[in-house]
């Protein structure tokens, strides 16, 4: 796996060499994306990046969360519990394409009627969009692990908590979450590494604006999308390289967050 | 001993096969989307009349080229033409021949569907993103009998590279200096508002569903999609609606000696819409690369030549405009110049 890892890396290193060495520290600094003057630079697409996959992992994180207790601990088993099984776990399985469309057809006319009462230009499509379409994208991941997390909690310390006259929902906060804390972070971060990498559905919903924006609801583009977008047709050898360099980045990005997410992974689970 | 002539017999069987399979010829092609509507019908039309069967995947013009270059389809389609720079870049010489002319249209989404008059020094600071509500008084001044609302301008652009985005920064190029030194010309540009969308129908779609957004796409989507289009005051200072008749006009321009070179965005042609081009079919002039066999090339070959007399009178219905006969000359000379192994393909 690692030799993989190496070799993927050391790959993409050696086809944008020729970008790296002309682009050099600003293509990290600066935000200017421009196939005209051949000037590429990679933050507003960096940015797009970390944004989307940070707000859809909070919105997929609480509404996770939500399910995985329901699910573990409240409708263990049953008919009720079959279904929203069986239905998140469906969610998984739809193609990024696919979401893509309900994204376009149905996330989109939801968002601009937001926008219109707010004042906001109308574009429908955004960053916020991405971020509540990736949301539901990276829901399942997070939602299956966190309820089999949950309902591995041995049973002797949530009745113990209950004879001592706690709650049903303070054992929950505060028995069983502290307790699988370690498997649920687990699930949240496999999720934002899906987030991270997401292209087809991002690319129909983000507008595909190169600029660097912070305004949520404003157009804005990915490191994933752009190179979706534009790769089939980058015609000179700085573009096709300067693209292959944001692929680059974008391994480095996963890998970093990767071994962030692990080592908190960690401190949580060994207490 | 049995198993072993078995699998002798089927083996010869599947090679047999595989020989005979050469029966009916298929073509690959790829490249710009804003003629696909044109080559679906001809490639269809073509596969009913002669059996030859294209698979065109209409993935932009840069696309095309790069298809091209990399040899993974038998011709490029792209709005314009390759750069004597990026030409240096393919691995062999190729020629590009004129297959049909369309032009590219402003489209937008306001109540009621107006059809606006607009000036070219408008439409460069609409995509710059100077003008940004539709109730604008130099908007309004040239169509006072338009309500036009005070929604903001959405501008919607090309997230791919593509022929049509490099036409249109042209005629945005000649016409605005401002555009010139900001954004310039090219299939993928730096622009500076908007959002992307892919594909001619990529923009259409975007722009059909966002209110208050402005775009362009080729003149048959707008239509096809009933979407409005603006009437462009064009360089002899004539207002001109986009259509087949003044996309024809357009093309009715003194044709250089390279036809490569013709340009027809800002047409000095009277009445001639100002944003029509030409679109190419790129082919390799030594065709005998990579063993390719020689009925695939006689195929390919007879079709550019059917595309350019016959298949014309499939370009008109779908509103492109035929090539004018100056250039049908041209690109038959063009055609015979493609060579197998050193001799024409076509005589």
């Amino acid at each position: 796996m690692s030799v993989l890892l190496i070799a993927i890396f050391f790959s993409l290193l050696l086809t944008s060499r020729h970008a790296i060495l002309a682009n050099g520290f600003r293509f990290i600094t600066g935000s200017e994306w421009d196939p005209v003057t051949n000037t590429f630079r990679s933050l507003a697409f960096v940015v797009g990046t970390l944004v989307t996959s940070l707000i859809a992992l909070v919105i997929a994180t609480i509404l996770a969360l939500a399910l995985a207790i329901l699910m573990g601990e409240y409708f263990k088993s049953g008919p009720f519990s079959a279904v929203m099984r069986t239905a998140v776990e469906l969610l998984a399985g739809i193609p990024s394409v696919v979401y893509g469309f309900i994204g376009l057809f149905f996330f989109v006319p939801v968002v601009r009627a937001i926008e219109e009462p707010l004042g906001l230009p109308p574009f429908g499509v955004g960053v916020f969009t991405t971020a509540l379409l990736l949301a539901f994208m990276i829901l399942p991941y997070s939602a299956s692990i966190a309820r089999e997390m949950i309902s591995l909690v041995p049973s002797d310390l949530k009745e113990a908590s209950l004879s001592l006259g706690a709650t049903r929902s303070e054992t929950v906060w505060k028995v069983i979450l502290p307790y699988a804390r370690g498997g649920i972070m687990g699930g949240v971060l496999l999720s934002l590494g899906r987030a991270l990498g997401e292209t087809m559905a991002v690319t129909m919903v983000i507008g595909n604006a190169n600029v660097l924006t912070f305004n949520v609801f404003a157009p804005g583009n990915t490191m994933a999308s752009v190179i979706a977008n534009e790769f089939s047709e980058a015609s000179s050898d700085i573009y096709l390289s300067s693209l292959i360099e944001i692929g680059l980045l974008l391994f480095v990005i996963s890998t970093l967050i990767n071994i962030a997410g692990k080592v908190v992974v960690n401190r949580m689970a060994t207490r | 001993m049995r198993l072993s002539r078995i699998a002798l017999a089927a083996l010869v069987l599947v090679a047999a096969a595989a020989l005979g399979f050469g029966q009916s010829v298929e073509l690959v092609g790829a490249g710009a989307t804003f003629p696909a509507p044109f080559y679906s019908k001809v490639f269809d039309e073509y596969s009913k009349q002669m059996g030859v069967k294209v698979n065109y995947q209409a993935i932009g013009s840069g696309g095309g080229q790069t298809q091209l270059k990399n040899k993974t389809v038998d011709f490029g389609a792209s709005d314009v033409v390759v750069t004597d720079e990026n030409a240096k870049t393919f691995p062999a010489s190729f020629v590009s021949i004129p297959m049909v002319e369309g032009s590219v249209t402003i489209t937008y989404n306001l109540p009621g569907n107006p059809t606006l008059k607009l000036t070219s020094d408008i439409v460069a600071d609409i995509f710059l993103g100077t003008i940004k509500r539709w109730n604008d008084p130099r908007i309004s001044a040239l169509n006072p009998d338009v309500k036009l609302p005070n929604t903001a301008m959405t501008v919607v652009h090309r997230s791919d590279g593509s022929g049509t985005t490099a036409v249109f920064s042209d005629y945005l190029s000649k016409v605005s200096a401002d555009w010139k030194s900001k954004v310039g010309v090219g299939q993928s540009l730096n622009w500076p508002v908007g959002v992307g969308g892919k594909g001619n129908p990529g923009v259409a779609g975007l722009v059909k569903q966002l209110p208050g957004a402005v775009g362009y796409v080729e003149l048959i989507y707008a239509l096809q999609n009933k979407m409005p289009y603006a009437t462009l005051k064009n360089k002899s200072g004539n207002w001109i609606v986009p259509s087949l008749a003044s996309t024809s006009e357009a093309g009715m321009v003194k044709i250089p000696d390279d036809v490569t070179k013709v340009n027809l965005t800002d047409s000095e042609a009277a009445n001639g819409y100002p944003i029509s081009t030409f679109t190419w079919i790129l082919v390799y002039k030594e065709q005998n690369y990579d063993n390719r066999p020689k009925d695939k090339v006689e195929a390919m070959m007879k079709l550019l030549w059917w595309m350019v007399h016959d298949g014309q009178q499939y370009a008109e219905p779908l509103a492109y405009a035929k090539l004018p006969a100056a250039v049908v000359a041209k690109a038959e000379t063009i055609l015979k110049s493609v060579t197998y192994g050193g001799t024409p393909v076509l005589k």
